[in-house]
């Protein structure tokens, strides 16, 4: 029966995702300080999966509650908010933009990277935490979410190792321009948000190009992008504004490098042995 | 803000307030202020204010400087060109004022007869900060381009631009500021960021002039996208560990670090009675114990709370005057509303903070304070069963406060019981 159990949770990515994301939750709630909070995630999940559920019934499309789950529980993870109801708002915001926001027959935006930008846009009482995670929790995540890299369901890992390369390596030249120890680079990439990030949003299939060489060069202009933000305009949250305002970047690619779309479900899992 | 947000914002934060006054006589808003733990016990410590509203910035620097007046000197980067309206001295008094405001206070609270219904208390008393000093540089070589030389008080004042780190350096120990030879990087990166440097020395003869006794906390005030705290050069002159305690003002809600993790001070524990008379060794011992936990890697959250009102109050509030001293230039000077502060401890050293601590300013105003509670027992007779109930509870209770002690300082138990004994809270059974 646990094979039988396992065979079910490995055959679709997002499973192993909703666990790692509600992982990272529990650690908030109980080791970190002005951290997600459980009734932000109970407001952040009815919005999301109430949201997906009506215009599921207004559009005629099939109800699936792993993506919205998905969305709420990144919501809930990375937006802090002053009041929990600002989480549901965005919930709202994230599932609406997958349905209203539409390009060859698929969403543009990355629904809790859209919510988040909106929400920090809209100057109600939401914030990033970046620093939050500390640096021992992220090498455990590092270690856990490395794992999730060799189940073969996970196959878009490119653009996750392209950008986390890009960002690195950026990191890298920026220090040696200013003639900064290593300590500091090192520092700056001992993110816990720049993880989940790198894991869990930029690598979101359906916003993301269906060729890999559509993916790597997204990967690196996300990273760029981002980089210039945090750097030069000083943008705190650059990570997601540089992925929501390259978003259209997707199917662009799209049409010019043309490649199998991505299914949540792959036809078959060859040799997987599980 | 929009309307709605603010609405919003309001109704939960008097869902808040009206949540903490339901949880009963217990709780930390029945009691005296007896003691609080300013800055002054942390022998190496600075403190700082940092004042935002938008882009706008002051940075307020104390210095508790001992030594000789002629080896004094300052080095802070700055973002822009400084003009002399947007430089100033601050009485430190003020400074002090909001340590004790701040710092993190010990509640006593009288437990009641058992027997009839019980009575409640009210609060007061503060106390006061200190700070340490900063590396200085000396001005020479070409290459650095004096931008503008002004008279602040007891200070000389330079603004310098350099394209060379090295050549700050030579100008730095020319003029005979002690600069440690690896400034040299620390420098450099902040001259490649287009920073320019603000530099002051002591004018003695100003100084006896003026007559203040001591080297008053000087102001900087400029506009930047960034606002962050630069620690590096600081830590060049670090021998060990180094304190710092940084007061920020804002207009509405808690400032956390977005590059290192916020960690709360723990908070709420009852302590046994006899800490009352070494309260100062007990927070220190709390946050050296704290901060060795986390390897000394995050900024810990000692105050987070506004300013406008504070019910009740461990220190006289501050007034809109001293607000805008310190740098909050939009609290209206009559009324000292519209200001909240946070306080964050940070203990440094050569190897931990590799990059200076950038902030934000974020939209919770739930609030937060370092508080510990010390609870007086019924000392009357109590001759009723609850009386009898009561006082083997309290044995309970001093046990829990033994081990909480413990836990927070590290202290040995056998000395904790001892010192408990003392004050007559005994931890044997046969009492």
């Amino acid at each position: 029966m646990i094979g039988r159990m396992g065979k079910a949770l490995l055959r679709d990515v997002r499973h192993i995702q909703i666990v790692a994301l509600s992982v990272f939750l529990v650690i908030q709630f109980g080791w970190i300080d002005f951290g997600a909070t459980p009734a932000g995630v109970a407001c952040a999940l009815g919005a999301c999966l109430l949201t997906q559920t009506l215009a599921c019934r207004i559009t005629g499309a099939p109800f699936d509650w792993r993506s919205p789950a998905i969305t709420a529980l990144s919501i809930a993870l990375l937006l802090r908010a002053s009041t929990p109801l600002w989480l549901a708002a965005a919930g709202m915001v994230g599932i609406g933009s997958k349905f209203m926001l539409r390009i060859d027959g698929r969403h543009v935006f990355n629904p809790s990277g859209f919510a988040i930008v909106v929400m920090l846009l809209s100057g109600a009482g939401v914030w990033i935490s970046p620093g939050q995670w500390g640096t021992l929790v992220w090498f455990a995540a590092l270690a856990g979410l490395l794992a999730t890299l060799i189940l073969p369901s996970a196959r878009r890992a490119d653009i996750t190792l392209a950008f986390l390369a890009s960002f690195g390596a950026l990191l890298l030249w920026r220090a040696r321009l200013l003639g900064d120890p290593f300590a500091i680079p090192l520092h700056q990439a001992s993110s816990g948000a720049l993880l989940v990030f790198a894991f869990f949003m930029i690598s979101d299939p359906p916003t993301t190009p269906n060729s890999r060489l559509g993916r790597v060069v997204f990967a690196f202009s996300v990273a760029a992008v981002a980089h210039g933000l945090a750097f030069s305009e000083q943008v705190r949250p650059a990570l997601y504004f540089a992925l929501i305002a390259l978003a259209p970047l997707t199917p662009l690619f799209n049409r010019l490098l043309p490649a199998p779309a991505f299914q949540w479900r792959p036809v078959a899992l060859e040799g997987t042995g599980v | 803000m929009t309307r709605l947000a603010s609405a919003v914002r309001r109704a939960a934060a008097a869902a808040a307030i009206a949540g903490q006054l339901a949880v009963g006589p217990a709780d930390a808003f029945c009691g005296l202020y007896v003691a609080q733990a300013d800055a002054k016990l942390f022998n190496t410590a600075s403190k700082v204010v940092l004042a935002r509203d938008g882009d706008q910035t002051a940075i307020t620097m104390s210095s508790d400087y001992q030594g000789d007046a002629k080896e004094f000197a300052l080095v802070v980067p700055v973002p822009s060109f400084i003009q002399r309206q947007q430089i100033g001295v601050v009485d430190a008094a003020t400074i002090d004022h909001i340590d004790v405001y701040s710092a993190p206070r010990l509640v006593e609270m009288q437990d009641p007869d058992p027997c009839p219904p019980p009575p409640s208390n009210v609060f007061g008393s503060v106390s006061g900060a200190a700070f340490p000093t900063r590396g200085a540089a000396a001005p020479g070589a070409p290459r650095v381009k004096v931008e503008a030389n002004y008279d602040v008080g007891e200070y000389d004042v330079s603004i310098l631009s350099a394209e060379d780190n090295y050549g700050l350096l030579q100008w730095l120990k020319a003029k005979g500021y002690k600069v440690p030879a690896d400034a040299a990087a620390v420098l450099g990166s902040y001259i490649r960021q287009n920073m320019r440097f603000f530099v002051a020395r002591v004018n003695l003869d100003r100084m006896k002039l003026i007559g203040a006794g001591y080297l008053r906390p000087l102001q900087v005030r400029y506009a930047s996208p960034r606002f962050l705290l630069p620690l590096r050069l600081g830590k060049l002159n670090a021998r060990g560990a180094q304190d710092l305690i940084v007061f920020a003002l804002t207009r509405n809600g808690r400032v956390e670090a977005t590059n290192y993790p916020n960690v709360k001070m723990p908070s709420g524990m009852d302590v046994p009675l006899y800490i009352k008379d070494a309260f100062g060794p007990f927070y220190k011992a709390v946050f050296d114990k704290a901060a060795e936990r986390q390897n000394r890697r995050p900024v810990f959250v000692e105050y987070a709370g506004s300013l406008g009102n504070c019910d009740p109050c461990s220190a006289r509030p501050m007034t809109g005057a001293e607000l805008n001293e310190l740098g909050a230039r939009w609290v209206d000077e009559t009324a000292a509303k519209g200001a909240y502060v946070t306080r964050l401890h940070v203990r440094y050293d050569a190897q931990s903070f590799p990059e200076d601590i950038a902030f934000e300013e974020t939209a919770d105003a739930s609030g937060y304070q370092a508080r510990y509670i010390l609870r007086r027992p019924f000392a009357g007779a109590a001759n009723c069963p609850a009386g009898k109930a009561y006082r083997s509870a309290l044995r309970r209770a001093f046990q829990t406060q033994a081990d909480a002690l413990a836990e927070l300082t590290g202290w040995a138990s056998d000395e904790i019981g001892a010192r408990m004994n003392l004050t007559g809270q005994s931890l044997s059974s046969s009492n």
